[in-house]
């Protein structure tokens, strides 16, 4: 009943080719915007604000980045945490030896060394594909890990190891409290969000599920195999670079190579599965449940604490969740490989008729 | 000389432990097609379950036994519960629910047993063979040598198995193709069953020989990491290919730890292996064994 | 002449799929290639779109001459095909799939495309007439949003035809378009395939079992068997001619 297109007709390509072609949506996302951008600052809890939601939309981000490449490309990727810890040390490098260079620029320079990575680890990806290209990711996440900790010059030759990310500012307004923290993060994914979009609805996005469903077929029509999926590299790493050096600068608060090992590739990778991939919602969707749910979790073993008077330790409570997460996974690849963006397309559909039967 | 010698044949001993793991992945590959992502988990819950059940003072052979029957089960209700469903479905959808196994089998075998490093010791002690140092100066361990000898014995039956016998010839059809195996009258989910078993088993004797050596601890699961660019060397389907690709990479990577090591600040093993096998990859992307992939339109 | 293919060779390991066939193709019509199974016709097609590279012989497309063409460089000077075993992407609608077949015309990069308003949008909507033109033309709109996988076989087959006609082609090679289909579909793909010849002026070359249709849409036929050109001329004359007849049509039985 609320959600009926009846009476919106598009006339013109234009109208159809919106992204929220349906006023509905139109409005809910413009609701969502004003919530996130307005009303969450103002009235939103600190700690909410810096352990849950700036992580969550970090990690939203470099879950786009990974599928931009393993969803709509195709190529599978196990190395989105070393982009990321590319994006972060490079970002810290320039604000470090780059005068007056301000915080947007540096997370660019992030982004734009973890794209020229991207495209060297990319370049494999000509001759191999499916798990062999997993395999070659994994020796970019090994290596890049191990370069940032034995080449000095990445950490300013700290003897720790552990360096802290510089305080910012944006346009002189310093970016130290929760809420600056979130708000130039949601700005950033925001717009980097909207240019995802924009680029998986034109002809790049089309080339890559070309590629990633039929390469054969692609180079046939036209499509140059070699120049799209490097791109689809360089493009899928410059966001999960960008997602690094939020991570170092707006979340964490240091930058170390110890915040991006092979654990936060599959707690990625697990995003996009459950999420849905080859999927901009999805990113969002997955993000939000990887990052909820240990929280989710922590409050049900607390209840059930008090509900039996038992004890949980917290190992009991993280190996438990590791399970689930895994059994999560698997339900999902079997029940709807499609994840999460499916289920709520599915959901859209139904209330479209919402409420009648069919 | 002696020094590049024992390096060189340190770095074997460690490959055949590292084939060991990928044997495990081959069998599982060879008969299903799925690349079992988590047979490092398996690995490890076979290594903890065996020196778990030894701590609490069992039996050598009925601890071995017991943690045998618990991997088969494991294999059955994997077959049951996470194979089964995904017929047909894409190899990269087996892959990643592969992943998923893997996340279960780590908690599960952590909630069991608690995330304490053990110790394993059977018997073997892990010291230089003594006229060895005497004689030549070289300092091989007797523990590498009894492990290589194990690992020839699987690798000897392993491919007996499977050239020989009845099943092996079901398995062989089953990798091929799931369908047509069908088709014909094999029973898929027996043989599935059976493949998860062997390769439990497989997994079990893997375990135990690197928890005597490298303790039996959560690391344990990065050994099943290493295996990945051995099976690319080797190639995904081949038993041979396995070891040879296995001595390659351990001799390959302890070399390049010891001598070129010094030049670059050490900590090179983390990723010798891959980049090796990634160039390997761009040259022979189908292993020294494996079969050619053609892509036809 | 459009195509004019000299003295091909083609061998993959110890097979020869193709010897010294030598066959011309000229602007405007309709050509057919026929031929007994494995006789070669589509390791033909391959060679002339530059999947497959010959051993001898070289390929000459408006005038120019080649052995070792990309199929991305076919595409681009204006040859496009279809395949036996439908090569859609399946994971998209048809109407992407048709507006993939437009990319050799899209001159937008990609930041131009991530920035979305001004050139890539106006661009975006151009193409996006042109593929709706041609899929009303082979009548498809009704599915235009439906994933192409979940499409009956007729119908992709319909789809991947106008995924080939978006590149607006002036050589478009059709392997075996009708196969797997019933007889109004094949009267369908006849009509639309002489459409296409006939508004768009597209030369024509196709690859196909069921004679009736050869002998009413073509101009001329080249028959294939063993790999060599055994026959080339007219529907009539290679009906009637005794070597097709041994190797291929067979003879009636009364």
């Amino acid at each position: 009943m609320l959600y009926r297109e009846a009476g919106q007709f598009r006339s013109t390509y234009a109208e159809d080719q919106q992204i929220f072609p349906i006023r509905q949506d139109r409005i809910a996302m413009a609701a969502l915007l004003v919530v996130a951008f307005v009303a969450v600052p103002l009235f939103g809890d600190q700690y909410w604000l810096s352990a849950i939601l700036t992580p969550f939309l970090i990690l939203a981000l470099a879950a786009l980045g990974l599928n931009i490449l393993t969803g709509y490309a195709g190529q599978l990727s196990l190395g989105t945490a070393a982009f990321m810890g590319i994006g972060a040390f490079m970002a810290y490098n320039a604000m470090l030896r780059v005068p007056h260079m301000p915080i947007l620029g540096g997370f660019i320079v992030g982004g734009l060394s973890a794209a020229a990575v991207g495209i060297v680890f990319g370049l494999p990806s000509l001759r191999i594909k499916g798990f062999y290209l997993a395999v070659a990711t994994l020796a970019c996440q090994f290596f890049v890990l191990w370069a940032l900790n034995r080449v000095g010059w990445f950490s300013n030759y700290s003897s720790s190891g552990v360096i802290s990310a510089q305080q910012i500012q944006l346009f002189g307004y310093p970016i130290v409290t929760p809420e600056a923290k979130y708000l130039l993060t949601l700005g950033v994914v925001v717009v980097m969000a909207l240019a995802a979009k924009n680029l998986m609805r034109s002809e790049t996005g089309r080339a890559f599920m070309a590629v990633r469903d039929m390469d054969v077929a692609a180079s046939v029509i036209g499509i140059p195999m070699m120049k799209t999926k490097l791109l689809a590299f360089a493009i899928s790493s410059f966001y999960c670079g960008v997602a690094g050096a939020l991570y170092a600068y707006t979340y964490l608060g240091t930058v170390e190579p110890e915040a991006f090992t092979l654990d936060l590739s599959f707690r990625v990778l697990f995003m996009i599965i459950i999420g849905g991939v080859g999927s901009i919602l999805g990113s969002f969707l997955g993000a939000a449940f990887i990052t909820l749910f240990p929280i989710f979790l922590n409050l049900a073993s607390k209840w059930l604490e008090h509900a039996l008077g038992i004890e949980m330790s917290h190992a009991v409570v993280s190996n438990t969740e590791a399970m689930i997460f895994g059994a999560l996974i698997i339900l999902f690849l079997i029940v709807e490989p499609n994840g999460l963006a499916r289920l709520w397309q599915i959901t859209k559909e139904k209330l479209r008729l919402w409420p009648f039967p069919h | 000389m002696t020094f590049f010698l024992e390096v060189v044949i340190g770095g074997l001993l460690a490959g055949v432990m590292y084939a060991l793991v990928a044997l495990g992945f081959v069998l599982i590959y060879k008969a299903s097609g799925v690349f079992n992502f988590a047979q490092g988990a398996m690995v490890f819950f076979a290594a903890l379950t065996f020196v778990s059940l030894m701590e609490r003072g069992w039996n050598i052979w009925l601890a071995l036994a017991v943690t045998l029957a618990a991997m088969v089960l494991l294999g059955i209700l994997t077959e049951r519960i996470v194979l089964r469903p995904l017929i047909n479905q894409p190899p990269i959808t087996l892959f990643m629910a592969t992943i998923g196994l893997t996340f279960v089998l780590e908690g599960l075998s952590q909630l069991l047993w608690g995330s304490q490093p053990h110790g394993l010791e059977l018997g073997i002690p892990d010291v230089p063979i003594e006229w060895l140092s005497e004689k030549w100066n070289m300092n091989i361990s007797q523990f590498d040598l009894f492990a290589a000898f194990v690992a020839g014995v699987l690798v000897a039956v392993l491919a007996l198995l499977f050239q020989k016998t009845r099943i092996g010839r079901a398995l062989r059809a089953v990798a091929d193709d799931h369908q047509a195996a069908l088709a014909v009258g094999i029973p898929l989910q027996h043989i599935w069953a059976i493949v998860w078993a062997t390769a439990g088993f497989v997994a079990l004797v893997a375990g135990v020989m690197w928890g005597v050596r490298n303790g039996v601890q959560y690391a344990l699961t990065f050994v099943a990491l290493k295996a990945l660019p051995v099976l690319i060397l080797g190639g995904f389907e081949s038993i041979a290919g396995a070891i040879i690709g296995g001595l390659i990479i351990g001799a390959s990577e302890k070399v390049a730890e010891v001598y070129l090591g010094p030049y670059v600040g050490g900590g090179i093993e983390s990723w010798f292996a891959y980049v090796v096998a990634l160039l390997f990859l761009l040259v022979r992307p189908e292993g020294l064994f494996g079969e050619k992939h053609i892509d036809r339109v | 002449m459009l195509l004019s293919v000299e003295g091909v060779s083609l061998a993959f390991g110890g097979v020869r799929a193709l010897n010294g066939v030598s066959f011309d193709v000229r602007e405007h019509e309709v050509r057919a290639i026929i031929g007994p199974n494995g006789a070669g016709k589509s390791s033909m097609l391959n060679v002339v779109n530059g999947v497959y590279h010959p051993q001898a012989g070289t390929i000459r497309f408006r005038g120019r001459e080649f052995r070792d063409m990309h199929p991305h460089e076919a595409a681009s000077l204006g040859i496009a095909r279809t395949f036996q075993n439908i090569a859609l992407f399946k994971g998209m609608t048809v109407l992407d799939n048709v507006m993939t077949g437009r990319n050799l015309k899209m001159r937008c990069n990609f930041l131009q495309q991530a920035i979305w308003i001004g050139g890539a949008r106006r661009e975006e909507l151009e193409h996006r007439r042109a593929a709706e033109q041609i899929i009303d033309f082979l009548e498809i709109q009704h599915v235009r949003k439906t994933p192409v996988g979940r499409l009956p076989y007729g119908l992709q087959k319909r789809v991947e035809l106008a995924r080939a006609l978006a590149a607006e082609p002036t050589l478009l090679l059709l392997d075996e378009p009708m196969a797997g289909m019933n007889l109004e579909e094949k009267q369908d793909m006849c009509r639309f395939i002489l459409d296409v010849n006939d508004h768009f002026g597209t030369t024509i070359v196709l690859i196909e079992h069921d004679m009736g249709v050869v002998m009413d849409i073509s101009n001329r036929v080249v028959v294939l068997d063993y790999g060599r050109k055994i026959a080339d001329g007219t529907p009539d004359a290679v009906r009637s001619d005794q070597k097709v007849i041994d190797a291929y049509l067979g003879v009636a039985h009364a």
